[in-house]
């Protein structure tokens, strides 16, 4: 029988394999694969969507025109008011843009964890488990489509807007702090997205009670948070730190000092607070893989 | 058909010849488990009357496989077969024991691992739904980071012998089981793997199907040595292709060896159902006894060659129809756990 294929007979028995990693990986290599293997997954579900471009063209300009009423809705809503805890109508479409760009971001880069639940259930994520690239890049450009930029673009052209028109003192630190403030966000959103995904790790229906948390959190920091109560100020200082994405920013740009009364060094502490909640983030993902019981069959 | 040992022989020289180390487990068994364990933890009941219970899916599990090895991992729903094939490719993490997988242990370096690895699941597909056939090894080609060359080499050697051709280009959620098992199969090995786990590989398959897939991994593990796991309740691949079999109930490694060591533990006849044109009583021929009458139709329990029992009923009854019934393996495995008393 070996005889029928004899083209490749010669190198049947020990195909060649790429050269093993030593047992001591670089950290550095390993998250340069990651990402290639991110954009390698996420540019062909992009085609796979691109095949049908009236769909993709559509969904795309639903989603940017609702986030774009919604931030109409923030306008009328100071217009009415006139200020809102002492905030302008564009001070406050800048908590508003902050928040939008971070969650846009957030939701366009890691979107897709929220599914992690009906990943284990469907047995996909055993199959995720079985690749040789990280889950979590593989959960996170799952079913990936431009669409989830529909959400970003709007949210961060208004920002712009709002930097222009805004009273902003333009000091070489507000110029550098801005992208740092702006990134610390979006790593903030990010983390509580996959918080929100682990979660599912250990109860499996916990997807409404994450978004809770994501999608309730999004709409906590798109107004000034002065304006709810003084716990849940603190509540979303320190326990879940959303604060930092567009409140503590945006006192920062603005030079105002915390109408909560909060030490005005928090404003500062957003990079860190990014970097705390990330690495929680992980260890918790870590956690939830390593605890993962797999469905039946 | 070349015998077993004449595989693993022929195998365990290409190994050496192809000189590479024995370091890393390369010229060791390519699967060792020892005392392997895996609890669940249940929760019953509601809320406040909630108990939580222990219930070990897999319990001290023992046994070593060495390269270029074809071996059936069988057994009842639900014995533990599928928890184990979880453990050995890293998907879940052992509660106690020990497994080292091509030298590697599974959980902790499930990613490195799956390198060297390939893995079908019959029950769900390892390829991209929304995606053709074609994009998706192509993914996989570049998630394993294989040349492009001998990635182009492989694919058309996997095209030519699955006979993919026809629906490369068609989405995976288009595509009919038979041909999605055969993705699946060219998926998992072109990265060309140590070692194939397969999942019930040929479940709800029609026989043709069936019997090309069996044709094709026995080709790939005499052709590349490739170490072959493989769980299924269909006796036919068993027979076709395992020359060791280890059967796992209730958690517990109830068997290791030989097909025919397997059989000859455990009495299991073939039975010779015989539709006869008006009923009868129980018939009487050598080499058969009636364990069953029903109206015109009879069940025999075979002790000797069928051809010759056949032909003695033909011969003293007038027949409209005969099938000879193959004891499953859940036959086997439900006798062997009863003490040896066919089911």
């Amino acid at each position: 029988m070996a005889d029928l294929l004899p083209a490749n007979a010669p190198e049947a028995p020990r195909p060649p394999r790429p050269p093993r990693p030593g047992p001591r990986d670089g950290f550095l290599r390993e998250v340069r694969r990651a990402l290639r293997a991110y954009v390698l997954l996420a540019w062909t579900w992009c085609r796979a969507v691109a095949q049908y471009p009236m769909a993709l063209s559509l969904l795309t300009f639903g989603v940017a025109l609702s986030s774009l009423a919604e931030m109409g809705a923030v306008a009328v809503v100071f217009g009415h008011a006139g200020t809102l805890a002492g905030f302008s109508v564009y001070e406050g479409l800048l908590v508003y843009a902050l928040a939008a760009t971070a969650f846009g971001t957030a939701d366009f880069l890691m979107g897709s964890v929220e599914r992690l639940g009906e990943h284990i259930r469907s047995g996909s994520f055993d199959t995720m488990l079985v690749r040789p690239v990280p889950p979590l890049v593989q959960l996170a450009t799952d079913q990936f489509s431009p669409r989830r930029l529909g959400k970003a673009v709007p949210a961060l052209i208004v920002l712009v807007f709002v930097l222009v028109v805004c009273d902003v003192d333009w000091t070489a630190g507000r110029v550098l702090m801005l992208p740092v403030l702006v990134v610390s966000g979006v790593v903030i959103c990010c983390s509580v997205w996959l918080l929100g995904g682990c979660l599912q790790f250990f109860v499996l229906d916990a997807r409404q009670a994450a978004n809770s948390l994501t999608y309730g959190g999004q709409a906590l920091t798109e107004y000034p948070v002065a304006i709810y109560g003084r716990s849940l100020v603190r509540a979303v200082t320190f326990v879940v730190p959303l604060a930092f994405v567009s409140w503590q920013p945006a006192l920062y740009l603005l030079d105002r000092p915390d109408p909560t009364g909060l030490p005005g060094v928090l404003r500062f502490l957003g990079p860190l607070v990014a970097v705390v909640l990330a690495l929680a983030a992980a260890l918790v993902w870590r956690l939830g893989l390593r605890h993962y019981r797999s469905t039946g069959s | 058909m070349p015998t077993h040992e004449s595989t693993a022989d022929g195998t365990a020289t290409r190994e050496r010849t192809a000189g590479e180390t024995a370091a890393d487990g390369e010229g060791g068994p390519i699967i060792e488990a020892v005392g392997l364990g895996r609890d669940f933890v249940r929760s019953e009941g509601r809320f406040l009357r909630r108990t939580r219970r222990t219930v070990s899916a897999v319990r001290d599990v023992t046994f070593t496989v060495r390269p270029g090895e074809i071996v059936g991992y069988l057994g009842p729903n639900g014995a533990g077969k599928s928890s184990t094939m979880k453990m050995l490719t890293g998907i879940l993490t052992p509660t106690s024991g020990s497994v080292r997988v091509a030298g590697m242990e599974p959980s902790r370096q499930r990613t490195r691992l799956a390198r060297e690895i390939g893995v079908v699941f019959g029950q769900r597909t390892t390829l991209w739904w929304d995606l053709p056939l074609r994009d998706s090894l192509t993914l996989t080609r570049h998630l394993y980071r294989v040349p492009a060359a001998v990635h182009a080499e492989r694919l058309a050697e996997l095209t030519e012998l699955l006979e993919l051709g026809p629906f490369l280009g068609t989405p995976v959620r288009q595509l009919s089981l038979g041909q999605r098992m055969r993705g699946d199969l060219t998926a998992a090995l072109l990265h060309a793997p140590r070692l194939l786990v397969l999942d019930e590989p040929t479940i709800g398959l029609d026989v043709v199907s069936k019997s090309t897939i069996r044709e094709f991994l026995l080709r790939v593990n005499r052709e590349r040595g490739t170490t072959i796991l493989i769980t299924t309740h269909d006796l036919g691949d068993v027979e076709r292709l395992c020359d060791r079999v280890m059967v796992i109930d209730h958690g517990r490694l109830a068997f290791d060896g030989g097909l025919t060591e397997l059989r000859a533990t455990v009495p299991t006849p073939r039975v010779l159902v015989v539709d006869l044109v008006a009923p009868a009583p129980a018939i009487e021929v050598a080499g058969a006894t009636a364990v069953r009458v029903d109206g015109p139709r009879q069940w025999l329990e075979l002790a000797d060659n069928p051809a010759r029992v056949i032909a003695a009923v033909t011969r003293q009854h007038e027949v409209a129809d005969l099938t000879l019934r193959e004891p499953d393996i859940e036959g086997v495995v439900s006798a062997l756990y009863r003490g040896g008393r066919a089911p």
